[in-house]
């Protein structure tokens, strides 16, 4: 091939990835140590889209280090059929999934299931979802929920989505996507910052910080319509937003009255309120999930630590002593853990925290770990970390087994937020 | 061959149309040399007013006058201003209290290690420090904001000592009485 010819190529291959690059793509670099092994059937019905159905419900599956999947070749099943559950225990499985995609009664294109415990010989349930092909995927993610929830225990997030910003020459874009990292949509383009995307608890909203006036400003974005509010504008910064757990209020940091100071504010930008008073910074403040207390980053004591007070701001006491910054404070779900940032020899590392015995487990290796977020199921916390000198997000199991790494083409991805439950 | 090149460069030229802005240089199938628009016409511009571009007047923007430089830089985990910028903001102070009419917009930065908001934070210290010296001087507090870019807006790039010390800096933005300006 010549030179010319060659070049061309390049530029072609090059144009496609960037065509490609609103993808995250995921890659499992550590998974569990008792994998529950499980057996999903090819799903029955229309050939090319019953495969991309059970593709999606095994990816799900297998992306989330819980599970090994057990070969089913040879098998032609669908929700319906009788299981041979000692072939099925030969061939290693605990667990067996069949389906079909279907037409319902009123004509429109239907995913159903059935899950059976091998060991027991019983069915442990079934469902069936009205979809289409654009909505294919989404039903896969809910029958991977469905699988999840019944051999976990707890709820599954394949049908969740996150939000997050990708940096790429002068340009920095909102995006929210699936859990697995598909279907990857821009919620906002600006030339400026976007920093500390963060959820209203109904999934429909994300607040964030701008920085297209050349200052930080706080915006409440409705995903859906594209309708924008600014939520504090006020002189000076406005950062670091995060919802109350009722979504009615935001609590926010101001430097309107001096140093960066915790308020809170209406959704709609009224009723702005005080919270701290310090003469420090205080900052990244999170409400608990039952609204019982507030945390917060604080350098009041001459470091900056994590600061644990009444939701009103009241009463704050001290809560990591262990080295000399620890940021970012995100309280679990179930409220018994709380993730955060840890300085450890120079290095930014993601740390759990269990906040009743205060004990600390160091989750990561790597050293520019940033802005955790945890899984509306508490099981996963997604970071932004760096990867041989690009911004690329991370999921790691709350117990630190389990590391999933998502990235993209082209560009540096940061600041996730990993949405609620879908309702 | 040759056909397959002439329909993959055809691909390339319709998708490098798609883009957003492609830069001229970088378009790797550009089949003529790029130019801007205003290029190679062989005429230097020379503006003869007082006001530049941005609106403001010359004793801003000049390189020759002291109003022009508008970077203050900090010591690692410091946010007081040091001897060696005394002069520059008293020099800006001098020029807004002769000229109320002018605000200034003081963006603190940070280096980039660490928590994205904390530096929001420590970014804030700096260019509260300048505020609080302007004030000093007699700067009225209408004409001053302080507000802080973190450790997002930075002038250099590198994972390096040398550029961490020049991210660690407050800058001074102007805008004039007509509103016209550089914030």
């Amino acid at each position: 091939m010549s030179a010319i010819s060659r070049r061309l190529f390049l530029g072609f291959a090059l144009l496609l990835a960037g065509a490609a690059s609103a993808q995250l793509s995921i890659e499992i670099t550590g998974a569990g140590a008792n994998r529950i092994p499980v057996a999903i059937a090819d799903f029955a019905g229309d050939a090319g889209l019953a495969r991309a159905l059970t593709s999606v419900i095994r990816g799900d599956l297998e992306r989330s280090g819980l599970f090994r999947l057990v070969d089913t070749s040879g098998a032609a099943l669908n929700e319906s059929s009788a299981i041979d559950f000692v072939d099925w225990k030969d061939r290693g499985a605990d667990a067996i999934a069949a389906g079909s995609l279907g037409t319902a009664p009123d004509g429109r294109l239907e995913a159903r299931f059935r899950l059976h415990d091998v060991n027991k010989q019983v069915t442990l349930g079934g469902a069936a979802y009205v979809t289409s092909t654009a909505q294919l995927r989404a039903a896969g993610h809910r029958i991977a929920d469905a699988i999840y929830e019944k051999l976990t225990g707890e709820k599954g997030i394949f049908s969740t989505r996150i939000a997050y910003v990708v940096k790429s020459a002068g340009r920095y874009e909102l995006q929210i996507a699936d859990a697995d990292g598909q279907n990857a949509q821009p919620a906002l383009v600006s030339k400026e910052p976007i920093i500390s995307p963060t959820w209203s608890p109904d999934g429909s909203r994300v607040a964030y910080v701008s920085f297209e006036n050349k200052k930080p400003i706080i915006f409440v974005h409705s995903l859906a319509t594209g309708k924008r509010q600014v939520v504090a504008n006020f002189k000076g910064s406005n950062s670091a937003p995060a919802w109350s757990p009722d979504g009615s209020r935001l609590a926010i940091v101001l430097t309107k009255d001096g140093n960066s100071q915790i308020y809170t504010v209406a959704a709609d930008g009224s009723g702005v309120q005080r919270l701290t008073t310090s003469p420090a910074i205080d900052t990244e403040p999170r409400w608990a999930a039952d609204g019982s207390a507030l945390y917060f980053t604080s350098d009041r004591g001459g470091s900056p630590q994590i600061y644990r007070a009444s939701a009103d701001g009241s009463g704050a006491q001290r809560v990591t002593f262990d080295g000399s910054y620890n940021v970012s404070p995100r309280p679990a779900p179930d409220g018994k853990t709380l993730a955060y940032i840890t300085r450890r020899e120079g290095r930014f590392q993601l740390a759990v925290m269990d906040v009743a015995s205060r004990q600390v487990q160091v989750l990561t290796d790597s050293h520019k770990d940033e802005s955790p977020s945890f899984a509306p199921n508490g099981r996963m916390i997604l970071i932004a970390t760096e990867m041989g000198g690009r911004g690329v997000l991370s999921a790691v199991s709350s117990d630190g087994r389990i590391k999933q790494r998502l990235s993209i083409s082209a560009g540096d991805v940061r600041e996730p937020a990993w949405g609620p439950f879908l309702r | 061959m040759n056909k397959l090149i002439v329909s993959l460069f055809a691909i390339a030229a319709l998708l490098a149309g798609c883009g957003n802005n492609p830069p001229a240089d970088q378009g790797p199938a550009a089949p003529v040399e790029s130019r801007g628009a205003d290029s190679g016409t062989g005429v230097a511009k020379v503006t003869v007013d007082n006001v530049d571009s941005s609106g403001l007047p010359r004793e801003l923007t000049d390189p020759k006058s002291i109003l022009s430089k508008r970077s203050i830089y900090f010591d690692l985990d410091k946010y007081d201003i040091k001897d060696e910028y005394k002069d520059l903001v008293a020099a800006h102070a001098k020029f807004l209290n002769a000229n109320r009419g002018f605000k200034v917009l003081l963006q603190g930065n940070t280096d980039e290690r660490g928590s994205r908001e904390y530096n929001l934070s420590l970014g804030q210290k700096r260019a509260d420090a300048v505020k609080k010296s302007l004030i000093l001087l007699g700067v009225k507090e209408d004409q001053v904001e302080s507000v802080s870019l973190g450790k997002e807006k930075p002038s250099c790039t590198e994972s390096t000592e040398d550029c961490w010390s020049k991210n660690r800096r407050a800058d001074i933005l102007y805008k004039g009485p007509s509103g016209k300006g550089e914030f």
